[in-house]
């Protein structure tokens, strides 16, 4: 009965959430058709353009077209290889620079000062030190994605119950074991919302890097459609970055809710 | 049990499992001493609780006796050896079991834990993991998180970890603070079955006089401001204890009100007693 009610009350969640996402579809429809401005196409002509960008392709490759292959997967491809560089170091040094209480006073100034510079303005640095390629816009993502999951493994680590490292010293776990047995899955939790965060970063970062000396990218296909006034090509590749985002995040959530479900059980409230 | 029949007056450090010689810590150099010139033995083989007032440095001295911290001044030995570091023949029960099972790991794993810093044989560790929690009636509980079971079950799942490690000297830290006074009897029954069980020796620390007269073989109590070594009692019960029978006993009640009141007086700072003064 209590199983049955609560599918009722997801039903319910699920239908009011669409309803909400169709309505306001609707709406732009309504109000691009009436406006009748170049600028600003109606929605459906945006959707049957992605199509017939990306979407149009034979079936032998899954459907997709090349535009899909030069426009879509190297920006993924550069995002993610970006953010999991990011994540990985943001991860080792915070880990083991969060072990040590006196290490705080040496890290935690210069990360936030890094932390809270705008990301763009290392841009121009990148680009003379490592130039106009794939190295620096991975390079510059990563850049970016470090600082969320550095300064949230960060805190996480400093915060792991004392007892847990004793019980691992206890039974004689050697201290790098204790990074990997001890450390990381208690910090697990929070290192996922530093990651989370980064992913959007990554977009953000990904889109930048590719407004610079590129033949390819969803960047590079929105800045040439902006200056060749392809407005409805502009618009579609500015929904399937929003598409991307939601996806990518849609992904990892599903991901997080897998590998972190026992800190569910164990603290009773959801993830950070 | 045969523990009781080598403790004299003879025990050496030599032959003693843990022999703690003179502790001292401060807190920072020039800090006032928490633990201030402690010494005492265990045989092997014993079990010895480790009682006091709270404040009388219990947590202080368990760490640096187990190793995890290095007292300011003083030595402990395990079978003769000056400890560094936690030697391999000890383990611990903490005190907390949430802090210190892994909320990740199900149980199987939380017990497995231990032993994956001794380079054991993938069959060798699942007999033991079985064994351990065999041994502490908790076969059929593998696949459960810690946090799905109740204190009592997860101070057990955190004893099962310690005996599938086989130390030889197993320290609980307050080990049975925190569960209801029902579970506390039935974990105190189950120390004493591991211990018979497996025979290794036993330091305990408590804040209960009942606990730790109704445990051991020796109590121990400490002081506090600094914590030091107040008085030791040989407790005189059969080796076979009972919660029923032997809390009635009239040498449990005297030997528990002679305890109480030494906790008592260790608690207002007065004389110190001599050292088995019933000798």
């Amino acid at each position: 009965m209590s199983l049955l009610r609560l599918t009722g009350r997801a039903a319910r969640a699920l239908v009011v959430k669409l309803g909400l996402v169709v309505a306001l579809l609707a709406l732009w429809q309504v109000l691009t058709v009436e406006a009748q401005n170049i600028f600003f196409p109606t929605p459906a002509d945006i959707a049957v353009r992605m199509r017939e960008l990306w979407f149009s392709g034979p079936a032998a490759h899954l459907f997709v077209t090349g535009g899909f292959t030069t426009d879509v997967v190297p920006s993924v491809a550069r995002a993610l290889a970006g953010w999991a560089l990011g994540g990985l170091v943001g991860i080792a040094v915070g880990l083991v620079a969060g072990r040590w209480a006196r290490a705080q006073g040496y890290v935690d100034p210069p990360v936030n000062f890094i932390r809270s510079l705008p990301k763009p303005a290392i841009v121009p640095l990148f680009l003379i030190v490592l130039g106009a390629n794939d190295r620096m816009r991975i390079a510059l993502i990563a850049f970016g994605c470090i600082w969320p999951v550095l300064l949230n493994t960060l805190q996480a680590t400093r915060a792991v119950e004392p007892t847990l490292r004793d019980t691992g010293t206890a039974f004689g776990i050697s201290l790098p074991r204790q990074f990997a047995m001890i450390s990381l899955p208690a910090a697990a939790p929070r290192i996922a919302a530093g990651l989370r965060v980064s992913l959007g970063l990554a977009l953000i970062l990904m889109v930048l890097s590719e407004w610079s000396l590129t033949q390819h990218g969803l960047g590079n296909f929105l800045l040439t459609s902006q200056r060749s006034y392809q407005v409805l090509d502009m618009w579609a590749a500015v929904a399937m970055l929003g598409l991307l985002g939601y996806l990518l995040n849609l992904a990892f959530l599903a991901l997080e809710k897998r590998l972190l479900a026992w800190h569910v059980g164990f603290t009773g409230t959801p993830l950070p | 049990m045969t523990a009781r029949l080598h403790l004299d007056e003879g025990t050496t450090s030599v032959s003693a499992a843990l022999a703690v010689h003179n502790i001292t810590h401060r807190y920072g150099p020039g800090g006032p001493a928490v633990v201030n010139g402690v010494t005492f033995e265990v045989a092997r083989g014993e079990l010895v609780s480790l009682v006091g007032p709270s404040g009388c440095g219990k947590t202080t001295l368990m760490k640096t006796i187990s190793g995890l911290m290095q007292p300011t001044s003083g030595t402990v030995t395990a079978f003769g050896r000056p400890i560094s570091g936690v030697p391999r023949e000890l383990a611990i029960v903490f005190q907390d079991y949430s802090r210190s099972l892994f909320p990740w790991l199900r149980v199987r794993a939380n017990v497995s834990f231990g032993l994956s810093g001794l380079g054991l044989e993938r069959s060798e560790r699942r007999t033991r993991v079985a064994e351990s929690l065999a041994a502490v009636g908790l076969t059929g509980h593998e696949h459960k998180y810690p946090w799905e079971l109740s204190g009592g079950m997860q101070q057990r799942v955190a004893i099962a970890r310690a005996l599938a490690y086989r130390p030889r000297i197993l320290l609980m830290d307050e080990p049975f603070a925190s569960v209801d006074a029902q579970t506390r009897a039935e974990l105190e029954d189950l120390t004493l079955a591991v211990h018979r069980e497996f025979g290794m020796t036993i330091l305990f620390v408590t804040h209960d006089i009942d606990e730790s007269v109704y445990l051991s073989h020796r109590v121990v109590v400490l002081k506090r401001s600094p914590g030091e070594v107040h008085a030791e009692r040989v407790v005189d019960l059969p080796e076979t204890r009972d919660q029923i029978t032997t809390k009635a006993d009239p040498r449990f009640v005297a030997q528990r009100a002679e305890v109480a009141g030494l906790i008592r007086d260790a608690a207002l700072g007065s004389t110190r007693f001599s050292l088995h003064p019933t000798e």
